[in-house]
């Protein structure tokens, strides 16, 4: 996952060695984003889900998640339409309320993961020398640890100092985050060490301008079409990690529903050949979810390809 | 008239693997108020990295300013603070470079690179420096300036993009403005209209410039004064006019003569034998001498000191110094 965004990335950046201009870009965007009907679907998939989620649950009867011992593991009826579970809760009502955290989780990661990468990465392309030297040989430390176990290790110890069900949500956030700003710090770099080259930046020395202004008015918007494409596959892969680590109980703890702890169900033998409508719902979300965030991601990378685009 | 800047013995170095590469020799000159001045020479002479050694945009580790002064007002600019040279650049001093196309940011709009200088020296918000940005653009002869204010440079063509640099650049109203052969990359119809956009702007403000070109055609129609650099020196100085009807230094003749009249016919132009020499292989001598005409025994020895002539010139050969009589 990684490693193919990383590779994808590294093709934008070397294709699009002279960007256009952001505003009129983003009009062409869209419009080319129109004809690749594959990357709309995926859009409007996300799109839906999001207002499923956020809006679903407020016309649910069952949205207080009480536990009903009379309706425990019913199969999908008129009344409930993905059965229940083994509290006699409604299974679709918490897929949604589950998705709700789910896709939180993800974007407040990735938003968090990208505000750190790119802050980084702009700091150490553009002043280089010893703090990039710091900051790089941080995220090379980062990244010579695989994130998984790295991410296990860490939803362990969050148990083993029992921090509050409520609190572990936010630390599953910063945790994904910590994970995922190295290879956004790379990237943003790369690109500053060869934007910090280029004449109009001289002509910014020219105009007596501030380091600040130079970092955030001039170099910035140039990285952002790089940014989005990053940040919307980033999402869909914070989402599998959480869902990751709350499948094997590590992330966010029941009775805060999310897709991974939900699945956590298919672990019973029981649950997993007799009462499919437990495990195979959250399945589908996360699978469907992440499967159109990486198309739509896909197709705004195209876009933002000139290459990719002349050669087809 | 006052002096507004005097270079005085100003030596910019590199530092490379092969040894120090000395690109400005000592060389000293001044402009004064209201003046332009035309630096001309072949490419590599150093006309640039003066240029860059005035703005204070040499850059360790390689490059360094051996030695000198530039006096700016009151103030030695390689002396003063770097937030105060950031002060002064854009403001009192400014600069446009060859490219057009590659000098301006492509994801920022035109009028907001026209405005940053603006909030940054003089202060003004952003609707002022807004008006005031829609002022210059029309100043520097661009119609529907708002239009032009709200669109990316890869809409506009290069000549166009050249007075929008200029425009930034007289935006604060810089006692000096250094342009690095402005118009090198335009074609030939476009330069006339960016050297009249320059010529313009000049004679509202009273500024100086600070003209570098290898283009003798710009020199003759721009220039009040001229310096002729090679190898990093100076190697003749003097008004425009005298120095174009009486070259003195074989160099200067030689770039003369290579130069198209019109309505003389001629079926090859004349061109200075030789090479610009390796800027590693200086020795103590006069740096043109292996490919001068007259060349003479002492050229290849000694260095020829800048020499003031009777009309005010100044000449660094041997021909016009009589100690080489002596000898």
């Amino acid at each position: 996952m990684q490693l193919s965004i990383t590779t994808t990335v590294n093709k934008i950046s070397k294709a699009r060695s002279a960007p256009e201009a952001s505003t009129s870009l983003f009009r062409q965007s869209i419009r080319q984003l129109r004809k690749n009907k594959l990357a709309v679907a995926g859009f409007v998939f996300i799109l839906f889900m999001f207002l499923i989620c956020f809006i679903g649950p407020l016309f649910s009867p069952y949205a207080d998640g009480k536990i009903n011992p009379a309706q425990m593991h019913q199969p999908p009826s008129a009344e409930h339409w993905l059965g229940t579970d083994l509290l006699g809760r409604d299974v679709l009502t918490r897929l949604l309320q589950a998705g709700r955290i789910s896709l939180t989780v993800g974007l407040a990661s990735m938003a968090l993961s990208m505000t750190i990468g790119t802050l980084l990465g702009i700091t150490s392309g553009y002043y280089r020398g010893f703090i990039d030297q710091l900051i790089m040989r941080i995220a090379d430390l980062l990244f010579t640890i695989p994130s998984l176990p790295l991410l296990f290790i860490m939803g362990a110890l969050m148990s083993e100092w029992k921090v509050p069900t409520d609190y572990r949500l936010y630390i599953v956030m910063i945790m994904l985050s910590l994970i995922g700003w190295p290879g956004v710090a790379r990237l943003v770099r790369s690109q500053m060490l060869t934007l910090r080259e280029r004449e109009y930046m001289l002509a910014a020395d020219v105009l007596g301008l501030r380091d600040r202004r130079k970092l955030f008015g001039h170099l910035l918007p140039n990285v952002f079409p790089l940014l989005i494409v990053i940040g919307t596959l980033s999402t869909g892969g914070a989402i599998l990690s959480e869902s990751v680590l709350s499948f094997f109980g590590l992330g966010v703890m029941p009775p805060t529903p999310t897709w991974g702890n939900m699945i956590d169900a298919a672990n019973n033998v029981i649950d997993f050949e007799k009462r499919p409508w437990l495990w195979i719902p959250p399945g589908l979300a996360i699978f469907l979810t992440v499967i159109a965030i990486n198309i739509f991601g896909d197709g705004l990378r195209d876009i933002l390809d000139p290459k990719q685009n002349t050669s087809r | 008239m006052n002096s507004l800047i005097e270079i005085n013995h100003l030596s910019t170095h590199f530092q490379t693997g092969d040894g120090t590469i000395k690109a400005v020799d000592d060389i000293s000159f001044r402009i004064r108020e209201g003046e332009t001045v035309c630096i001309v020479g072949e490419s590599g002479c150093g006309k640039s990295i003066t240029a860059m050694s005035i703005m204070g945009l040499i850059e360790g580790p390689h490059g360094k300013i051996a030695g000198g002064q530039i006096r700016f007002g009151d103030k030695d600019l390689l002396k003063i603070s770097k937030e105060e040279m950031r002060r002064i650049r854009g403001n009192e001093i400014s600069m446009i470079f060859q490219e057009p196309m590659s000098s301006l940011n492509p994801v920022i709009t035109i009028g907001k690179q026209i405005m940053e200088p603006l909030m940054l020296h003089q202060q003004m918000t952003k609707k002022q420096a807004y008006a005031r940005a829609i002022e210059l653009i029309e100043l520097v002869g661009i119609p529907r300036a708002e239009q032009i204010a709200n669109s990316y440079p890869h809409q506009l063509s290069g000549g166009m993009l050249q007075r929008i640099m200029i425009a930034i650049a007289i935006s604060c109203g810089p006692k000096l403005l250094i342009a690095d052969e402005p118009t090198t990359a335009l074609d030939v119809t476009i330069q006339a209209q960016v050297l009249e956009t320059l010529r313009k702007s000049k004679e509202q403000s009273n500024m100086s410039i600070m003209l570098i070109t290898h283009d003798l055609g710009v020199v003759a129609e721009m220039a009040d004064y001229v310096i002729v650099m090679y190898a990093g020196k100076i190697v003749e100085e003097g008004d425009v006019v005298e120095l174009f009807e009486r070259p003195k230094h074989p160099y200067t003749q030689g770039l003369l003569k290579s130069k198209p009249i019109i309505g003389q016919r001629k079926d090859q132009l004349y061109s200075i034998p030789g090479q610009v020499p390796n800027p590693l292989e200086l020795t103590e001598s006069c740096y043109f001498h292996d490919r001068c005409e007259n060349c003479m025994t002492i050229c290849q020895t000694r260095q020829p000191r800048l020499m003031k002539m009777d009309n005010g010139q100044r000449v660094a050969c041997w021909l016009y110094d009589e100690e080489a009589q002596h000898e």
